[in-house]
């Protein structure tokens, strides 16, 4: 905590309110001047060492061209003090930019307490952002200057989350929990990026961050929750079918081919066949099952690939998730 | 000794019934079982060469795609496969044997003085396995190509539904083929070297592929466990790197960069030997600090197995984990950063002549500087978490591997040329193709620093409107790049048919490779070479009417065999 | 090996008789017969560091699991046999010192016993493989096998496993047996004894299959049915209790896995929060609780393992099938030995790698 006062200081005296230049984005969170500065320190460090190297070679080029009345002329093969000296030295440079980057570190690592926490799930290709309250989010609202915990885990392979203005990423590695944190400084949206190759639509698991005044963040939670809970179950089906990430692989439109799971358009109530051969009408308890257990009974024609959503819809969601894909099909006939 | 030799080098170059190892035999079959290591390293070079060129079209397809920010001619699972096969081709077939397999095939029995590796079928083998991986890989495209990136990470790589199996077979069979190469340079290094070749004579270049081959023995068998591991997951599910039968997906990548991080000194190590070679022949003066280069070689060649988790830093590992890894990876700079002042001090006091091949030395002092001081935003923990995964670190081992291993193997191409096929090449259009890729490859990357640290992330076919300016700049820096490296290739070929009959000695290299005739005979030396200090120059003079050097004695002891030093 | 074989020029039957200045075992770069054959053994000594770290991917993925699961593997280990696996030990034991003498021979020129003593060497590495496969095929017939078709059953189904596992012996008796008819008929010298030898090793497979198959039985008759779980491997009627007291073990088991596993999730909260929690595909991130999957994943470590060890058995065999041919056809010699130096330095290191194997797979209940 020590260095991040220290460097909040140094952002005051060096950062503009916005930071942005030509090399980084906008400073969205007090990580960023901190980060910044090294990054600095370090092109200052390395341009210095680079213009010597390149300074020198170009002057013994023209110095020590080879023309007409000029030869190599003797000089020592090796010089072993002066060997030393540019073998260690380097190294107390060295020493001190790996202790910068250590003790930055160490703050990006340490998770104040009392953090505001919010759950992470990534699964290809989108996000789902869970707040204290149960809501969930396809885009991340947060606070701003309080500090923020992001509990985070994938559904299928690893991921990254990537806030390229808090100058923060963590991979999502499934089977486990990994955490990351910051303090965000002022409103403003940022993007998020998805920074570990995940596959097929790798470039467009982008989501936004949103961050709102600390006075503003309780408001706009309690209204979006308000919003999600009255929704009567078909509509808050549509909302979760975009923020629990079914559009990935769910079409809603008979047009569009190629999704990796079934569309869910005129599909309740028809019958389908199943890999194994058999056949089944898709009625609720065929859609609590899929998504259940989704390995169970697979669409003739689709990999077994959904990961379970068990533990990760309420029942009431999961209602309004059939409740949803039944709106699709108009014709369907309510089975008796 | 030296008068017979010396007159011997001399009827080799004038007398041109003289039998070299291109025209001792003939027909397809010659080539095909030959077991001399030199016609081995020149169908190296065919195969590396071609590889690189499809890795290059690749290259400038990817390019081309990111000129617009959506979907410009390739789908999303086109490109991704598109920088997965560039990745792996530049990697495992053109990279890690580059250098070694090619180059090194054909001149370290040379530059050592004896007349072939220790074991020259396993030579043969080695590049047969070389031809066996690339099958595999192109099989690979064919059975429905490669989507994982060449890092082939868990668990996607054992969830996609692209030819991984294949692939990674590719890659196990090419393990073997870099480990056999890497086992005949440490054997005949080792073991073969002639009356007077004590190690602190042998050539630098000869002791950075020393250093390349420990390095080839020690971490090439883990990529192969590895790569089977991945295909007995996929195969079988044995479940060690499934999270879905509860393995751990991040051992992969601690196993995958155990060796791959190494790898990369097996692409950087020989680079760096063949500038001290050229740095030293352009100034005419004997290398500065030999013995710093030569323990610095080895130095890295340790060093480089300790740093592996600096790719992991925001995988999860422990922040103490991170933390060692971090402090080790800025010891391996040290000694890179040791060779560059070397080199530089070399040049002092010399007569430094501007040779295409000093030129791509020049360059490559530029290009692997910044390549090597990016570094550091890398191994520093804070910056690196911001700078992990985005362009940032594709321009930075752009400017390592491209800057580096590949500037220093066209630099060597243009410096043993003449050796290898007996022929010089245009020297004012290879310079202007050395400026042109200089110029080109600057373009292509620098913008690529600038757009990782705005917070591009890598492996993205598409991307978000305020980073168009720094893609196509970048695009057109990568097309005047391959303009450049067309040129160099058509210099080169022209000279196989046009060039000037080379001369045995065309720069006045002091190594025992130029004390053979061009191109060297069969066996390489119809006389045990004399074998002195590397790298003195004094009794080598240049002679107008052999258009190359010759070695003078300071006392002529036969005024009539031995030529008259000719000062130009 | 082929590095081995790529130091040797054309030799002849009487080439170790000369002495002149460039023998004919000499290849024409190497300067002296002891450059060739130290040329050749370095070679051969960097060939078995690349094998060392070839398997030290695998002793490595077993460090990190057995540290992580130690439960897991202690329960794993009462469905091996250490009793067989003990046997398979002697057998290569044996076998080293066969092939050590080998070269010894080889480095005295006695042509017969040379040739006798890979022989009995080749026997070994079969009868290694045949109790090998009885140790597989019962695993199969377990439901034992790697972690994706781990399926533990109390009684062995009957599939015809152990016959598949024996094809191959069984093809390559035929042919031996075939092509040592001929050649025998044909009088050839050389072919008729190294047709022989393979003989006599494709036989040696069933050899290991009987003793794979009696040890058991022979071990269960001396000491009673203490030891339940070694004697998976055994058809005893007493087979239901015995595994119904398996399933007492395991409950108790899993109640310490289940503490154990739950303090080292707490412990790696405090110390490391990005430590595994998660235990399995249902419960990605629930609590730790004792599951068969990491049972599983020791049988695919065991499997990867031993199945690689087996296919460095059979390079080994090849290798030295090649050495008979070449004894028999008399190349060895005082003056030149090297091929069989390097091939017995291979053999060592592959008893070697067992030696490890058995101990870290075979005896950690």
């Amino acid at each position: 905590m020590m260095t991040s006062t220290m460097l909040s200081t140094l952002h005051a005296v060096w950062g503009q309110s916005s930071g942005e230049t030509l090399v980084f984005p906008t400073q969205g969170s007090d990580f960023a001047p901190a980060i910044d500065w090294l990054f600095y320190a370090i092109t200052a460090i390395s341009a210095f060492f680079f213009a010597i190297i390149v300074g020198v070679m170009v002057y013994f080029v023209l110095r020590y061209r080879r023309r007409p009345g000029h030869d190599a002329q003797p000089s020592a093969s090796h010089n072993t003090p002066l060997e030393i000296a540019w073998s260690v030295l380097p190294g107390f440079i060295l020493l001190a930019i790996f202790a910068a980057g250590f003790l930055i570190f160490l703050d990006l690592r340490r998770v104040p307490e009392g953090a505001y926490e919010i759950k992470v799930t990534a699964r290809k290709w989108s996000w789902a952002f869970e707040y204290p309250n149960g809501l969930v989010m396809e885009d991340l609202h947060v606070p701003a200057d309080r500090p923020v915990r992001l509990l985070m885990s994938s559904m299928d392979v690893i991921h990254s989350l990537f806030v390229p203005a808090f100058r923060v990423k963590q991979d999502l590695v499934p089977g486990r929990y990994t955490e990351m944190w910051f303090r965000a400084t002022g409103a403003g949206t940022h993007r998020l990026y998805c920074a570990e190759y995940c596959g097929q639509k790798h470039s467009t698991m982008v989501a936004n961050v949103v961050v709102h005044e600390p006075a503003d963040f309780e408001q706009w939670l309690r209204i979006e929750t308000d919003k999600t809970n009255n929704l009567p179950p078909a509509e808050l089906g549509a909302l979760l079918y975009k923020r629990q990430g079914c559009a990935q692989c769910h079409a809603i439109d008979d047009n569009v081919q190629g999704k990796a799971g079934p569309s869910f358009a005129k599909t309740f109530g028809t019958q389908q066949r199943l890999t194994n051969g058999e056949s089944v009408t898709i009625e609720e308890n065929y859609l609590r099952r899929s998504i259940l257990e989704p390995l169970a009974q697979i669409r003739a024609g689709f990999q077994p690939v959904m990961p379970t959503y068990q533990g990760r819809l309420r029942d009431n969601e999961i209602d309004a998730l059939i409740a949803y894909i039944k709106s699709l099909n108009p014709e369907a006939t309510p089975k008796e | 000794m030296s008068e017979s030799h010396l007159s011997t080098a001399t009827a080799h170059v004038h007398g041109h019934g003289e039998e070299d190892y291109l025209s001792c035999s003939s027909g397809w079959k010659s080539w095909a079982f030959t077991l001399d290591h030199k016609r081995i390293g020149v169908m190296y070079l065919v195969a590396i060469l071609a590889s690189f060129l499809a890795g290059g079209i690749m290259a400038l397809l990817i390019r081309l795609e990111l000129l617009l920010p959506g979907k410009f001619f390739l789908s999303e699972d086109q490109y991704n496969h598109m920088f997965t096969l560039h990745g792996a081709i530049m990697t495992f077939l053109f990279l890690i044997p580059s250098i070694p397999a090619a180059l090194g095939n054909f001149m370290v029995p040379v530059m050592l003085g004896v007349k072939d590796v220790a074991f020259p079928r396993m030579n043969l083998a080695s590049f047969y396995l070389w031809i066996g991986g690339a099958i595999f890989f192109l099989a690979a495209v064919i059975l429905g190509g490669l989507d994982t990136g060449w890092t082939f990470y868990t668990p996607y790589s054992t969830t996609t539904n692209t030819s991984v199996i294949t692939a990674s077979l590719g890659v196990f069979i090419l393990g073997f083929s870099s480990i056999f190469t890497g086992l005949n340079f440490l054997v005949t290094i080792n073991m073969m070297r002639p009356a007077g070749m004590t190690w602190f004579r042998m050539p630098l270049f000869l002791w950075s592929l020393y250093a390349t081959s420990i390095i080839q023995i020690l971490a090439t068998p883990v990529i192969g466990i590895t790569g089977l591991l991945l295909i007995a997951e996929r195969a079988l599910g044995i479940g060690i790197f499934d999270p879905a039968r509860g393995g751990d997906p991040v051992l992969f990548q601690h196993f995958f960069w155990f060796y791959s991080h190494p790898a990369v000194y097996i692409m950087i190590l020989p680079a760096m030997g063949i500038i001290s070679e050229m740095v030293s022949t352009f100034s005419r003066k004997p290398i500065f600090g030999y013995r710093f280069i030569a323990y610095s070689s080895i130095a890295i060649a340790l060093l480089g197995f300790l740093v592996w988790g600096h790719h992991m830093f925001v995988s999860g590992q422990s922040p103490l984990a991170a933390m060692m890894f971090s402090a080790l990876t800025f010891s391996v700079s040290i000694p890179s950063a040791i060779k560059v002042f070397n080199w530089l001090s070399t040049m002092y006091k010399g007569s430094v002549s501007l040779e295409t091949p000093m030129c791509y030395t020049l360059s490559f002092i530029f290009l692997f500087g910044i390549g090597g001081l990016t570094g550091l935003f890398l191994g520093a923990l804070a910056t690196d978490v911001h700078l992990h995964d985005t362009y940032f670190v594709v321009a930075h081992f752009h400017y390592v591997m491209m800057g580096g291993t590949l500037i220093a193997f066209l630099g060597g191409l243009h410096y043993w040329w003449p050796k290898m096929f007996g022929k010089m090449y245009n020297e004012n259009l290879a310079r202007i193709a050395c400026l042109i890729i200089f110029v080109g490859f600057n373009a292509t990357f620098f913008p690529q620093f600038i757009l990782g640290s705005r917070g591009m992330p890598r492996r993205y076919a598409k991307y978000d409107p305020e980073f168009q300016i720094f893609h196509q700049f970048s695009t057109f820096g990568a097309l005047l790049l391959g303009a450049g490296l067309f040129l160099s290739a058509g210099v080169l070929l022209h000279s196989l048919l046009r060039g000037r009959r080379a001369p045995a000695n065309p720069w006045g290299g002091s190594t025992l490779e130029w004390k053979c005739s061009s191109p060297p005979p069969h066996h390489n030396f119809d006389w045990p070479p004399v074998v002195t200090e590397p790298y003195h120059y004094d009794h080598i003079q240049y002679d107008p009417k052999e258009g190359g050097y010759v070695e003078v004695e300071e006392v002529a002891p036969d005024p009539d065999d031995a030529p008259l030093p000719v000062k130009h | 090996m082929s590095d081995s074989s790529s130091v040797v020029a054309e030799p002849s039957a009487t080439s170790h008789h000369h002495s002149d200045d460039h023998p004919r075992f000499l290849a024409h770069h190497f300067g002296s017969p002891q450059q060739q054959f130290d040329a050749g053994k370095f070679g051969m000594w960097l060939f078995l560091i690349t094998e060392v770290l070839f398997f030290s991917g695998l002793f490595c993925a077993y460090a990190v699991y057995r540290s992580t699961h130690p439960e897991a593997f202690a329960n794993a280990d009462r469905y091996l046999d250490s009793t067989l696996g003990a046997t398979n030990t002697a057998v290569l034991i044996f076998s080293s010192l066969t092939m050590a003498w080998a070269v010894r021979a080889a480095q005295l020129g006695q042509k017969t016993l040379l040739i006798r003593l890979l022989t009995i060497t080749l026997m070994c590495a079969s009868i290694f493989l045949g109790v090998k496969a009885v140790e597989y095929s019962h695993k199969w017939d377990l439901g034992i096998l790697w972690a994706s078709q781990f399926n533990p059953k109390d009684h062995a189904a009957h599939s015809p496993a152990l016959l598949v596992l024996s094809i191959p012996a069984i093809l390559a008796t035929m042919i031996t047996g075939v092509a040592f008819a001929v050649s025998r008929a044909k009088k050839s010298p050389i072919a008729a004894p190294f047709w022989f030898c393979l003989l006599l090793t494709s036989v040696a497979f069933f050899g290991g299959v009987g003793l794979g198959t009696m040890v058991p039985v022979i071990e269960e008759s001396f000491t009673g049915v203490k030891h339940g779980g070694d004697h998976e491997e055994s058809h005893s009627e007493q087979g239901g209790d015995r595994s119904h007291g398996h399933d007492e073990h395991a409950n108790v088991a899993q109640g310490t896995d289940a503490h154990a596993g739950h303090s080292h999730a707490a412990e790696s909260q405090v110390s490391e929060p990005q430590a595994s929690i998660g235990n399995g595909p249902s419960h990605l991130l629930g609590q730790a609780e004792f599951d068969p999957t990491y049972t599983g994943i020791f049988f695919s470590i065991y499997y990867v393992m031993t199945g690689l060890h087996a296919i460095h058995i059979l390079a080994g065999m090849g290798t030295i099938a090649w050495l008979v041919w070449r004894s028999i056809r008399g190349d060895f010699g005082p003056d030149y030995f090297g091929p069989v130096d390097y091939v017995g330095l291979y053999w060592h290191l592959v008893d070697l790698i067992w030696i490890y194997l058995f101990p870290l797979l075979y005896l950690i209940g």
